[in-house]
């Protein structure tokens, strides 16, 4: 269970990021947030991974406030994500690495490999362990971010903005490709998004944030959710002129 | 293919090294003048050199020139690192912009008075100047990096370690060899001036004695094998380079 409960942020430059952001999602659910581009979207992001502290409010996972990154998150960036000096296995693996430096979470070199290497092949990135992310497509470096931050099997993935720098139809493999890993994993799922199609096709609930300082301008709830042609129907459109609407009513 | 590139390279390097001997082969003929020596009368007095005490000079002169090298590396890339850090920026931004500026070669007198005349003065002297090149360049490196490649690592539960480890070295790392490859020319021209009075060892006393001696030949010899060195330097940093390096060159 994610709870945000009067969320605000203002940056120590006095820009004022979010105001009295509220909502709820429960476990294994997904949900999208859209809103115009600096709406502080990424920032919500940031407080629920643990790496920023909200000036107001309390961010709240499984009923615990939210002050460092925790074990159960996992959060995916659009870019930058990767790193460029280290291989496909070295980037997929990292997070696994870092993690077991706590004797808590310890896990031995070789299971390491095991799940790097399964996940890879699950990803269809077998083959390319040794390779740079800038000697892959677009679609396979954001599979490989997939893969990182899937290798940490998280309760939670928070995505910013993942498939923004996509083509069209690899877009839409690795929306299918999100929604079935979503619905195998029954993991929660929280997408930043600035593509309507996007946040009505894999959000079960859509956020609508309003421009800069973002607010919840709405909640949006979206059942159909769960089916690869669901993008095909006449309810999809009808959710994405819905969704529209509010955004371009909270746009001031 | 990478070998036949590579093959490639070398003979490319070979015919401009052939160029140039000819050009100067030519000068050394219009000029004919005793202070431009043809470059197979410099050719002989190298190997005549080589026979002497040619290779002890050189050798004294890598060792200053690489421990001042390595000394000042050590030095300005961790400084340089942490000043990705706003705090730690506070401190090292002043030092780069109120000291980098004064030519530092003037600082000859207090080295010697602190350091003595012997060897350690002479790479302490190295040192100091290429340690504000590399300091310069590894800080703009540190501070260039994009915050979303720390928060990125952040979300992952990383220390600071973690940090300097897995983004703020690797990320700063071509900038810091680049700024080697300057370094190296500069730590040769400091090399020459250090070793052009008060020793008796180094190629910048052979260049020094040969041209007291008049004898042109000799002084070549000694410019050439100084080359020599700085070519040799800059190759091995190459090799470091495409090794520490090869995400860059994919």
């Amino acid at each position: 269970m994610i709870e945000l409960k009067g969320i605000s942020k203002v940056y120590p430059d006095g820009t004022e990021a979010l105001r009295e952001v509220s909502f709820d999602m429960s476990q294994g659910r997904s949900c999208s947030i859209i809103g115009p581009s600096g709406c502080g979207k990424t920032t919500l992001l940031f407080i629920l991974s643990g790496i920023l502290k909200p000036s107001k409010g309390k961010a709240m996972i499984e009923g615990k406030e939210v002050v460092s990154p925790s074990k159960e998150v996992a959060l995916i960036l659009q870019d930058y994500g990767l790193f460029p000096w280290k291989t496909v296995y070295e980037n997929v693996a990292l997070g696994l690495e870092i993690r077991s430096h706590s004797v808590k979470s310890r896990i031995s070199k070789k299971e390491r490999k095991r799940i790097v290497l399964s996940l890879l092949q699950d990803l269809g990135l077998k083959g390319f362990e040794n390779h740079y992310p800038k000697q892959l497509s677009g679609g396979m470096q954001q599979r490989i971010g997939f893969a990182r931050a899937l290798a940490l099997n998280p309760k939670i993935l928070l995505m910013d903005e993942p498939l923004s720098s996509l083509d069209a139809l690899t877009r839409e493999t690795l929306q299918n490709f999100l929604l079935a890993l979503w619905k195998n994993n029954r993991m929660t799922m929280l997408l930043v998004t600035h593509n309507i199609e996007e946040a009505v096709f894999l959000g079960e609930k859509i956020i609508v944030l309003s421009s800069r300082p973002g607010s919840v301008v709405k909640i949006i709830e979206n059942h159909k959710v769960g089916d690869d042609n669901y993008r095909n129907t006449e309810d999809f459109l009808e959710k994405c002129r819905a969704v529209r609407r509010s955004i371009e009513g909270g746009v001031t | 293919m990478q070998s036949g590139e590579e093959e490639h390279r070398g003979w490319s390097y070979l015919i401009i090294g052939l160029l140039l001997v000819a050009i100067w082969h030519l000068f050394a003929v219009l000029l004919n003048s005793i202070a431009l020596p043809t470059p197979l009368a410099v050719f002989c007095a190298f190997i005549s050199g080589i026979k002497d005490e040619l290779l002890a000079h050189l050798l004294i002169s890598a060792i200053r020139v690489g421990c001042g090298i390595l000394l000042a590396l050590s030095l300005a890339v961790p400084l340089g690192l942490v000043s990705y850090k706003n705090r730690a920026d506070k401190i090292v931004a002043p030092l780069i912009y109120l000291l980098y500026p004064i030519p530092h070669i003037v600082l000859l007198p207090l080295v010697i008075l602190l350091f003595g005349i012997g060897n350690f003065s002479k790479i302490i002297l190295i040192a100091i100047i290429v340690f504000f090149q590399i300091l310069v360049t590894t800080r703009d490196a540190a501070r260039n990096l994009s915050m979303n490649y720390i928060y990125s690592l952040l979300s992952l539960g990383a220390s600071e370690k973690d940090i300097y480890k897995h983004v703020i070295l690797p990320a700063s790392l071509p900038k810091i060899l680049t700024a080697m490859r300057i370094s190296i020319g500069t730590a040769i021209a400091v090399l020459f001036f250090v070793e052009s009075f008060a020793t008796t060892k180094g190629l910048g006393y052979l260049i020094m004695d040969a041209w007291s001696r008049m004898d042109y030949p000799d002084l070549y010899a000694a410019i050439v094998t100084m080359a020599l060195l700085g070519f040799c330097l800059y190759m091995m940093l190459e090799k470091v380079e495409h090794k520490v390096c090869a995400w860059v060159y994919v």
